[in-house]
C-alpha cells in the first residue's frame, strides 16, 4: 500500500500542451503512471502522446474517469486551474506551478472549503509511489518501492532524501512534496496522519524549512499520536531574517519560524533531526536499527 | 518588493486612507519649496527601505524654512544606521517633506497573511510607535486580531471591533473604520504581503491618519501591477541581486567567502547550512531554479564572482527538471569566459548526471568533483 496515489490512480494533466506539461506527461507515461487525459482550453479533440485532450476538466473527468489531476499551467492561471479541478470533484489535485500570487491561493483555499478534493502544492515536485505512480517533476529512477514515507516542503531536498535511502537499499512507500508556498493545500500534519494510518509505511522522513509553524504543529502531533519513528531535517539555519529564501514561504518574520526553534521543538517531541542534509539517510537508518525495523525496511 | 514611505502613502491615499500632506524631495531646494507649500513648517523624513528611522535620527521636526534647509542638508547623502539596516547602514537619497501633525495618541494597525488560517489578518493595538514584534512577545493581550474572509472582505463590524478594542475615541470610530476598510482594499487590490501603519494617529483636529506607512508586495503578483513595479528603487537593492533577478535567478547576498550555486530553494539553503556546519561561511544564496538555460548558469557564475569576498565556489545540483549536462555546460562556459582562478567544487546528481560529469571532466578546467553535499562542503571549506 501507499498514500495518495497508486497503480489505480487515473491522472489528467492540466496544461498538457505546454512544454512542461508535455515533457512531464511523457515522463509519467514512461514510468507507468495511468495518464488518461489532458486539458488545454481550445485544444479539445486532439491527442498528445496518445492521450486525449479536452477543453475542460469536467469533460476530461466525464470521458476518462480520472480521479486525479496534475497542473502545469503558468502562475497567473494556476489558481483558476485548481478551482476548475476542485469543481470537477477530483479526489486529488497536484499543482506543480511555482509563483502563484499568495492572495490567489487564499481565495482557492476559501473556494475549497466544504469540498472533498485534496490539493497538494502548489510550488511542489508532486507525489510518487515508487513502481506504481509518478505525478510530478521528480526524477523517477532514484526511487525504489519500500516502506519509508517522505514528506517535504522542498523538491530537491526530497530527491536528496530519496536518493540517500535508495543507495542504502531502503525503499519508499510514497514521497510527497507539499511545496514551498506560505498557503498550500496540504501540510505536514495531513501527510503524517496518512503515513501513520498506512500499514505499509514503517517510518517517515520529514523535511522542513524556515518560515511558518507547520513543522512545530506537526511535531506536537507526532509527540502524542504518531506510532512510527520520524526523522527530520530543517533547511535555513544560515538564512538572514526578513528575506524570502527562494520559496515564498521560506522567510523568518518577526523572529519566528527560525530553523533553530523548529529543530528544538522537533527534538523535544522525539524526532531525530539530522545536522546536515547528507545525514538524512544515515540518521533514518540508525533510528530503524534502534527500533529493530531496519531489516524490515531493507530491500533484499 | 518594498517601496518608500512616501510612495506607500500615495498608494494608500488612492483608497481613501487618510495621510498627512507631503511631498518627496531629492534635493535641498526641492525640500525648501515643498516646505513653503506647507506653510514653512514641516517634518523632514529620510526615505530608506528600513524601519527605525526616527530613533536613528532620520526624522527631523523643522519649525522654519531655515531649519528645513539645515535638516535637508544634514540628511541627504547621510548614511543612516538603524536596527534594520545592518551596521553598514543605508545612504539617504530621498526625503519626505510632510506637514506637522498634532498627535493626540498613537496606535498600530497591520495586515499580514496568517499561515495557520490561510487568510489575511488585521492586527490592531493601542501600543503605537512600538515594535509590534516586541508587543507580541511581551504583552500579546494588547494586540487585537480579526481574521478576514476573502470572499466577504473586511466587514465594518470587524473594523469596529478593532477600533473599540484599541480605544479609538467613540466619535472617531467611523473614521477609523473608513481607514481600515481602505487599507484592506489597498492590500488586496495591490497584492501586498505586509501593510503596517505604525503609528496610526488621532490628531487634535479629530483626524485618523497614517503617520508612517509600510507596504511590501508579493513578488509573484507584480506582473499584474505595473504601477507598483514603477515604484521600485534600485538604489535600495544589492546590484548583484538586481542583476540576478534580470536572469530569473534567485540570489541573496550574504557576508561569507564561499559562493554557492544550487538548484532548488530548499537545497540552496541546506547547502549554505552545510558549509557553515563544516566551519565555512556562505557568500550567497543562489537558486538557479528548474528552468535555467546555459546562459542563465553563465550569468549566475559571473554574479557570484562579481562579489570580491568570494574565494571559492561550490556548485551543488540535484537534477530533477534541471539536467546536469546543462549545468555542466554553463559552468564550463562561464569559467572560460571569466577566467576562473578560484577553487571550484562541483557536486552533480540526478538527471543526466553521467553526461554532466563527462563535460566537466573533459573541460580541462581545474574542477574538484565531490560525491555528496557533505563531501563538497568539506572540500570547499578546506580549499578557501
Amino acid at each position: 500500500m501507499s498514500i495518495l496515489v497508486n497503480k489505480d490512480t487515473r491522472v489528467i494533466t492540466q496544461g498538457i500542451t505546454g512544454s512542461q506539461g508535455l515533457f512531464h506527461t511523457q515522463q509519467a507515461l514512461q514510468y507507468g503512471t495511468k495518464m488518461v487525459g489532458g486539458v488545454t482550453p481550445g485544444k479539445g479533440g486532439t491527442t498528445v502522446e496518445g492521450v486525449p485532450v479536452f477543453n475542460t476538466v469536467a469533460d476530461a473527468v466525464k470521458e476518462t474517469g480520472a480521479n486525479a489531476s496534475v497542473i502545469y499551467v503558468p502562475p497567473g492561471f494556476a489558481a483558476d486551474a485548481i478551482m476548475e479541478a476542485v469543481d470537477a470533484e477530483l479526489d486529488l489535485v497536484i499543482c506543480i506551478t511555482e509563483g502563484i500570487p499568495v492572495l490567489d491561493m487564499v481565495k482557492v483555499r476559501r473556494f475549497m472549503e466544504g469540498r472533498h478534493t485534496r490539493l497538494i502544492g502548489p510550488n511542489c515536485p508532486g507525489v510518487i509511489t515508487p513502481g506504481e505512480c509518478k505525478i510530478g517533476i521528480m526524477p523517477g529512477y532514484i526511487h525504489t518501492p519500500g516502506k519509508v514515507g517522505v514528506v517535504s516542503r522542498s523538491g530537491t531536498l526530497t530527491y536528496e532524501a530519496v536518493y540517500q535511502l535508495t543507495t542504502r537499499n531502503i525503499g519508499q512507500s510514497t514521497a510527497v512534496g507539499i511545496g514551498g508556498d506560505p498557503v498550500n493545500g496540504t501540510n505536514f500534519l495531513d501527510v503524517l496522519k496518512m503515513f501513520n494510518d498506512d500499514p505499509d509505511t514503517e517510518a517517515v522522513i520529514m523535511i522542513g524549512e524556515i518560515g511558518g509553524t507547520a513543522e512545530e504543529q506537526a511535531a506536537e502531533w507526532i509527540r502524542h499520536h504518531m506510532s512510527k519513528p520520524v526523522v527530520g531535517f530543517i533547511a535555513g539555519a544560515t538564512a538572514p531574517p526578513g528575506r524570502r529564501m527562494g520559496h515564498a514561504g521560506a522567510i523568518i518574520s518577526g523572529g519566528s519560524g527560525t530553523a533553530a526553534s523548529k529543530k528544538a521543538k522537533m527534538e523535544e517531541c522525539g524526532i531525530r533531526v539530522a545536522n546536515t542534509p547528507s545525514e538524512m539517510g544515515s540518521t533514518l537508518a540508525q533510528v530503524l536499527e534502534e527500533r529493530g525495523l531496519l531489516e524490515k525496511c531493507t530491500i533484499k | 518588493m518594498n517601496i518608500h514611505e512616501y510612495q506607500a502613502k500615495s498608494v494608500l491615499a488612492q483608497y481613501g486612507v487618510a495621510v498627512p500632506q507631503g511631498k518627496v524631495a531629492f534635493t535641498v531646494d526641492e525640500a525648501i519649496s515643498a516646505a513653503k507649500e506647507l506653510g514653512g513648517k514641516a517634518v523632514v523624513k529620510a526615505q530608506i527601505h528600513a524601519g527605525g528611522r526616527g530613533k536613528a535620527g532620520g526624522v527631523k521636526l523643522s519649525r522654519s524654512i531655515s531649519e528645513v534647509e539645515e535638516n535637508g542638508k544634514s540628511l541627504l547623502g547621510k548614511t543612516l544606521v538603524t536596527h534594520q539596516t545592518g551596521p553598514q547602514g543605508k545612504v539617504v537619497k530621498r526625503l519626505l517633506i510632510e506637514q506637522l501633525t498634532n498627535i493626540q495618541k498613537e496606535y498600530y494597525i497591520g495586515l499580514v497573511l496568517d499561515r495557520a488560517s490561510n487568510r489575511v489578518v488585521m492586527m490592531a493595538s493601542a501600543e503605537g510607535g512600538m515594535e509590534i514584534e516586541e508587543v507580541a512577545a511581551k504583552t500579546p493581550e494588547k494586540i487585537f486580531r480579526e481574521t478576514i474572509d476573502p470572499a466577504v472582505g473586511l466587514s465594518p463590524y470587524q473594523a469596529r471591533n478593532l477600533a473599540f478594542a484599541m480605544g479609538i475615541p467613540d466619535k472617531l470610530v467611523n473614521k477609523a473604520v473608513k481607514f481600515m476598510t481602505g487599507l484592506y482594499t489597498a492590500f488586496v487590490d495591490k497584492d501586498c504581503s505586509i501593510a503596517e501603519i505604525n503609528p496610526l494617529v488621532v490628531t487634535a483636529e479629530g483626524d485618523v491618519m497614517a503617520l508612517d506607512a509600510k507596504l511590501n508586495f508579493d513578488d509573484n503578483a507584480l506582473y499584474r501591477h505595473p504601477d507598483i513595479v514603477a515604484l521600485r528603487d534600485l538604489d535600495e537593492e544589492d546590484p548583484k541581486e538586481t542583476a540576478a533577478s534580470r536572469f530569473g535567478l534567485n540570489y541573496i547576498a550574504l557576508d561569507g567567502n564561499i559562493g554557492c550555486m544550487v538548484n532548488g530553494a530548499g537545497l540552496a539553503m541546506a547547502t549554505m547550512d552545510t558549509i557553515k556546519y563544516y566551519g565555512g561561511e556562505p557568500a550567497n544564496f543562489l537558486d538557479v531554479g528548474g528552468g535555467a538555460t546555459e546562459e542563465n548558469i553563465t550569468e549566475a557564475f559571473k554574479i557570484i564572482l562579481s562579489d570580491d569576498k568570494v574565494e571559492g565556489i561550490l556548485v551543488n545540483i540535484f537534477g530533477g527538471i534541471m539536467k546536469c549536462d546543462i549545468i555542466a555546460n554553463g559552468v564550463v562556459a562561464a569559467a572560460k569566459q571569466v577566467g576562473l582562478e578560484k577553487p571550484l567544487v562541483v557536486r552533480l546528481e540526478g538527471t543526466n548526471v553521467d553526461l554532466g560529469k563527462e563535460i566537466l571532466g573533459k573541460s580541462g578546467l581545474n574542477i574538484v568533483a565531490a560525491d555528496s553535499l557533505a563531501d563538497a562542503a568539506q572540500r570547499i571549506v578546506a580549499l578557501v
